[in-house]
């Protein structure tokens, strides 16, 4: 088997003095779809901003494709991983495409000028979340819903096999819940790449990723498959809620009672 | 790439109002000279009137174009380091520094080199001030740089005032000229010209990495931007620039603000074009507000920071409102 794309070894992580994980063990392996579940403030978005390499873990190591991220420079990590944030935000103005073209970055040299090629990539990546015909709008003017999946367009020009995704639904309308993970789930099915992704739906996670893992925010994680590791039992006590379960043409949905 | 076409375009469509803004420069004053003669000058021929062109007016819109090109850069780039659109060169107080050194050399009779020596050393010690305090718990957030900056300029504002309450009466004309700014004090146009091209030189390479700073630091970082590292290097250009032009000629206003975001009502918020842009425009608009200074009503010369903000305020608002719609 290859190196998987993401490891993380005995991985602790700290934040206002709070512990988030202790000694986590996790990978993601190309293909593989890992979806990351807790209540609001567990520590989802640290953690995923940590295996992105944007804030140092307290302790352990975590490697792209093999190499530890003190091994890389920025720009080589950029070509290995993409991370989606919360937030979009430019207190200068740009335009759609501009914004969509920021993922190309780390593909140019540094006085190379984005190419006719590049701009065709940004403008299929806007069509691919539809946002085609918009390219000059100012982001500004966007609905929170359009921005959310802008910087998911921002993600695919960028073109990194390993997608670490922080709340990819948030403020996204039913039918583009549904394309944004078909999206993803078929980019790991057909070109290989790796997905992690912090989601608030159970039964979304259990449709579209093969792993779940459970944070409590007291720093003990639970990781598995997604067909032991989300069962009703086990969410009501991480939401602190009873939910119950149903099967449905192979799918689980929950329930709050 | 069309994008990058532009981009020239508009960069010589600049070049060619700074010239037309250093003619104007070297050609109005006290007494005219014709257009043949400033060439005949420039070409080191005699002609009449060459000697005040040579010796009085050239070396004055050099210093002009480098400091007005220099404050324009710099106000580009704090305002990306910031992530403010109302930041200028001066918020971090390199200009109350400059000027609590400039005013203490005028006010004990310092000859002119030592008044830019001590304006230059003030720069530096607000700069090393803000950088300690504003690093000290190794946060550097944009919030904490910026409330650390006000801080230090308020104290040099306090002093400045000090200075002005306590010195005395023959000295206090020159240090109110050089609090609103004047290029009649350049010793020199070498020093800033120099500066300019080495800052400007030194800031393009990171200019498209600038555009990513300017969506958030951890966007910049996700994308592949070493963040920690540019921030510190432009903070340092930044302040080194505003110090070189400070030094020349005194606290100018309003350029650092204002002609950036005039550039950017233009041609969008693009570093590779706002960079250079801005620093040709600066350049331009202050030999010009200079040339204005010098002439209005002459033999008497007004502030030229008074004119920088009496010719922007309106080519701003007119623009602003132009976009609006």
């Amino acid at each position: 088997m290859s190196t998987p794309l993401l490891t993380a070894a005995g991985l602790s992580v700290e934040i206002g003095g709070r512990c988030v994980a202790r000694s986590l063990d996790l990978s993601v392996a190309s293909g593989q779809r890992l979806a990351i579940l807790g209540r609001n403030g567990a520590g989802k978005s640290t953690l995923l901003a940590t295996l992105a390499g944007l804030r140092a873990p307290a302790g352990g190591m975590i490697e792209l494709g093999g190499t530890p991220y003190a091994a890389l420079s920025p720009r080589e990590a950029a070509l290995r991983r993409a991370w989606l944030g919360q937030t979009l935000a430019d207190p200068f103005g740009s335009t759609v495409l501009e914004t969509a073209l920021t993922g190309r970055h780390p593909h140019l040299g540094r006085w190379d000028w984005e190419s006719t090629r590049d701009a065709d990539l940004a403008r299929s990546a806007l069509a691919a979340v539809g946002l085609a015909g918009m390219e000059d709008r100012q982001i500004h003017t966007l609905s929170g819903g359009e921005r959310q999946r802008l910087s998911i367009a921002t993600l695919l020009t960028q073109a990194a096999p390993l997608y670490l995704l922080d709340e990819p639904l948030a403020h996204l309308d039913l039918n583009h819940q549904m394309a944004v993970l078909d999206m993803f789930a078929g980019a790991a099915r057909d070109c290989g790449a790796g997905v992690v992704m912090v989601l608030h739906d159970p039964a979304l996670a259990h449709r579209f990723c093969d792993q779940a893992l459970l944070i409590d925010g007291e720093g003990d994680c639970e990781l598995g498959a997604v067909d032991t590791i989300l069962t009703a039992e086990k969410l009501s006590a991480l939401y602190g809620y009873r939910l119950r379960q149903f099967e449905y043409n192979g799918q689980r949905c929950f329930v709050p009672d | 790439m069309p994008i990058r076409r532009r981009a020239f375009l508009t960069l010589a469509v600049l070049v060619l109002l700074a010239l037309a803004s250093f003619w104007a420069a070297l050609a109005a004053g006290s007494i005219p000279v014709a257009a043949g003669d400033v060439l005949a000058a420039l070409l080191g021929q005699e002609a009449p009137g060459s000697d005040i062109v040579r010796q009085l007016r050239l070396p004055r819109a050099l210093a002009g174009f480098a400091c007005g090109g220099l404050l324009a850069l710099a106000g580009a780039l704090m305002q990306v380091l910031l992530r403010n659109p109302l930041a200028d060169p001066y918020i971090l107080g390199i200009s109350g520094g400059a000027g609590v050194g400039a005013l203490f050399a005028i006010m004990i009779g310092l000859p002119a080199l030592g008044i830019d020596g001590l304006a230059f050393a003030g720069a530096l010690g607000a700069m090393l001030l803000v950088f300690g305090l504003a690093h000290g718990d190794g946060s550097w957030t944009q919030t904490r740089l910026l409330l650390t900056g006000v801080i230090v300029a308020a104290g040099c504002g306090a002093l400045i005032s000090l200075m002005l309450a306590i010195a005395p009466e023959d000295r206090l004309r020159g240090m109110l000229f050089w609090l609103s700014g004047d290029l009649g004090q350049a010793a020199s146009a070498w020093p800033p010209l120099i500066a300019l091209v080495v800052a400007l030189a030194l800031a393009m390479p990171f200019a498209r990495e600038l555009n990513l700073l300017a969506r958030g630091l951890l966007q910049a970082q996700a994308l592949g931007v070493a963040v920690d590292r540019l921030r510190y290097a432009i903070f340092l250009l930044a302040s080194l620039a505003t110090a070189a032009s400070v030094t020349t000629a005194g606290s100018i206003g309003f350029i650092g603000l204002v002609v950036p975001h005039l550039i950017r009502l233009v041609t969008g918020n693009d570093q590779r074009l706002l960079l250079p842009a801005s620093a040709v425009a600066g350049g331009a608009l202050l030999m010009l507000a200079d040339t204005l200074a010098r002439t209005l009503i002459a033999p008497q010369q007004l502030p030229v920071g008074v004119l920088t903000a009496l010719i922007g305020v309106p080519v701003f608002l007119f623009l602003l409102s132009r976009q609006a719609r």
